[in-house]
């Protein structure tokens, strides 16, 4: 019961941050909440079906640069229609990509996910006549539900409209994912992770199941890469380097990947952390590096494992 | 045209033999330690920052310049000194831990150590002004080749050899050899396995500060070519098969050449094309060119 109160705060307070909390801080909002629905799918892989995906940047970069394409190029500029895009790229690329990917479990799937995360980086980085190469390509300001906003300045459009858009689309998210895991496939995805041989025995089909987790979590990073572009205005390709895989990785580890929640709240502290560090020192990644040695051996449970009364029985992925 | 091709594969080898020392480091640790060493690439750019210090030392010593070589690859082995202290005070926390706790532990060194060195040496790029020429060029089929190079190359086929010669005719190669193969035997037939991992890491750091310092004459050190060089020694060690130092040589090669072919053929294709290879390698023939079983 505590858990819903705890949920429902931090909903509140979610909701009611662009009016009482300082534009700046409202602002840093917007990563987390593109963060937190691409940790949520990709948790969907790590936390409960025990894949560690090294490469998993590629599909936010998918997410990012289908909004850049759609906006700068093609000149649409529905955001509805962006995030339906990039779903559907992200799940397109997914589905060859996963289909390799989960005939290995381990370090071998990490490097293979991380291999095609560089094929997608050069890609971006190296033809730029396209991309924009490392300048990047911008993400022009989509209209929200068909509504094209352009009076607004940019600040208002990102803590008015835009706040709100992207709370949505984390809570919609958060409501599938729910429903997703607490399934009997969700069911199925954890007998995979703690037992691959007993869940082959008992006629789920081990590879099948993890391909769809794979592709899962590739359109929730895809989603969660689209609504990134927007508070930039522009998509490079650092998004897809494979330092940012391994970040994201990070995020879900800080949080917590045993629990629902952990990933979201890994995001969180992770943009706020990331952030208040870099204003006192510009060392944060000696700082951060530190924190996830300190949670890799001290608490791999990460935040979540250390704040539930339960020993994390932090699952082994 | 024969000159444009000398020029290619001079050039295409001598990234390869970095490379090799690199990756070499990264197949002893793996071997032996199972832990796939992220920090490799950082342990190469704390080696090419230490060069271009211990260089300017030297030069500022008045040493004779011929002899840069000495501090360079003396303090190239030295910083592998760091090994000792990260597998020591943090690694062995998480030996009996999964291996994607291994893999994020040596991320967060890489993490710490970009930052460490941009705290040491500050953000701008860093180089030895000069002494890339020192030893001047030859004359190969109508081009230039710096002997530089050459003297690199002729280094990384010494260690080589001296590995190959270590792991198979010396009681250390034979006891890494056998906890490779097989952990809980070698453990009971009494290997001290806390001072072998010291020793494998601290090997496995030395080859790559080593390349980093070897590399530097011929470019400038940068707080990001750690992280880059990673993804390449990566690809090396799969295309060769993970633990393999036959695989390490070959694989090396492989990327070295490919990569100085594609540059001059077809730039955008530079490393597309080494990690559409790694992706094939690892789709068709997992264990790579050399290596033992998939685990």
């Amino acid at each position: 019961m505590s858990g819903r109160l705890v949920l429902a705060a931090a909903l509140s307070a979610a909701v009611l941050a662009p009016l009482v909390a300082p534009t700046y801080q409202a602002l840093l909002m917007l990563p987390f909440m593109a963060y937190a629905v691409a940790l949520l799918g990709l948790n969907l892989l790590f936390g409960y079906t025990g894949l560690v995906s090294f490469g998993h940047a590629l599909f936010l970069g998918i997410g990012a640069y289908t909004g850049a394409f759609l906006t700068s190029v093609f000149k649409v500029r529905s955001m509805e229609v962006i995030l339906v895009a990039a779903a559907a790229l992200g799940a397109l690329v997914a589905a060859p990509v996963g289909a390799l990917c989960v005939r290995y479990v381990k370090i071998y799937f990490g490097m293979l996910t991380l291999a095609f995360g560089m094929v997608f980086y050069t890609f971006v980085l190296k033809f730029y006549r396209l991309t924009g190469g490392d300048e990047g390509m911008p993400f022009l300001r989509p209209a929200l539900l068909g509504r094209s906003l352009e009076g607004l300045s940019k600040i208002d459009y990102l803590v008015g409209p835009y706040y709100y858009y992207s709370l949505a689309v984390l809570v919609l998210a958060t409501l599938v994912m729910w429903r997703i895991v607490r399934s009997p496939f969700g069911l199925c995805l954890k007998t995979i992770r703690d037992n691959p041989t007993k869940a082959e025995t008992l006629g789920i089909g081990v590879a099948r199941y993890r391909w769809y987790a794979f592709v899962i979590s590739a359109v929730y990073a895809a989603v969660g890469g689209a609504l990134l572009g927007p508070p930039t205005g522009n998509v490079d390709p650092t998004l897809a380097y494979w330092t940012q895989s391994g970040n994201i990785v990070f995020m879900t580890l800080l949080g917590g990947f045993a629990s629902f929640f952990g990933p979201v709240l890994g995001a969180f502290v992770f943009i706020y952390l990331q952030d208040w560090v870099m204003s006192i020192v510009p060392f944060w990644r000696l700082i951060f590096g530190a924190i996830l040695a300190v949670i890799v051996i001290f608490a791999p449970g990460g935040l979540a494992g250390l704040l539930t009364p339960r020993p994390a029985a932090a699952p082994r992925p | 045209m024969t000159a444009h091709v000398v020029n290619l594969v001079v050039s295409g080898v001598f990234h390869a033999s970095i490379l090799f020392l690199v990756s070499a480091g990264l197949q002893v640790v793996f071997g032996v330690q199972k832990i796939f060493n992220l920090a490799c690439g950082s342990f190469y750019a704390l080696g090419a920052y230490v060069g271009v210090s211990a260089v300017a030392w030297y030069a500022e010593a008045g040493g004779p310049p011929a002899l840069f070589i000495l501090p360079l690859a003396i303090a190239g082995v030295a910083a592998g000194a760091l090994g000792v202290v990260v597998e020591r005070g943090l690694l062995r926390f998480v030996y009996d831990r999964d291996e994607t706790f291994q893999l994020l532990l040596t991320f967060a060194v890489v993490l710490m150590m970009e930052d460490a060195i941009r705290m040491t040496w500050g953000t701008s790029p860093r180089s030895t002004a000069g002494l890339y020429l020192t030893y001047g060029g030859v004359h190969v089929l109508g081009t230039t080749v710096p002997v530089y190079n050459l003297i690199v190359i002729g280094a990384s086929l010494a260690i080589a050899v001296l590995i190959g010669w270590l792991l198979t005719h010396t009681a250390f190669g034979c006891i890494i050899r056998a906890s490779a193969d097989n952990r809980e035997m070698a453990e009971a037939l009494g290997v001290d396995m806390r001072r072998l991992y010291a020793k494998v890491f601290t090997l496995g750091t030395a080859l790559g500060t080593l390349g980093g310092a070897l590399v530097i004459p011929a470019t400038a050190a940068m707080s990001e070519m750690g992280i880059e060089l990673i993804v390449e020694a990566f690809a090396v060690v799969v295309i060769g098969g993970l633990g393999s130092m036959r695989g390490a040589f070959v694989g090396a090669l492989i990327v070295g050449v490919l990569r100085s072919i594609a540059i001059s053929v077809y730039p955008e294709l530079e490393m597309l094309l080494i990690y559409l290879i790694v992706i094939a390698v690892l789709v068709l023939r997992p264990r790579g060119l050399f290596g033992g079983a998939p685990a």
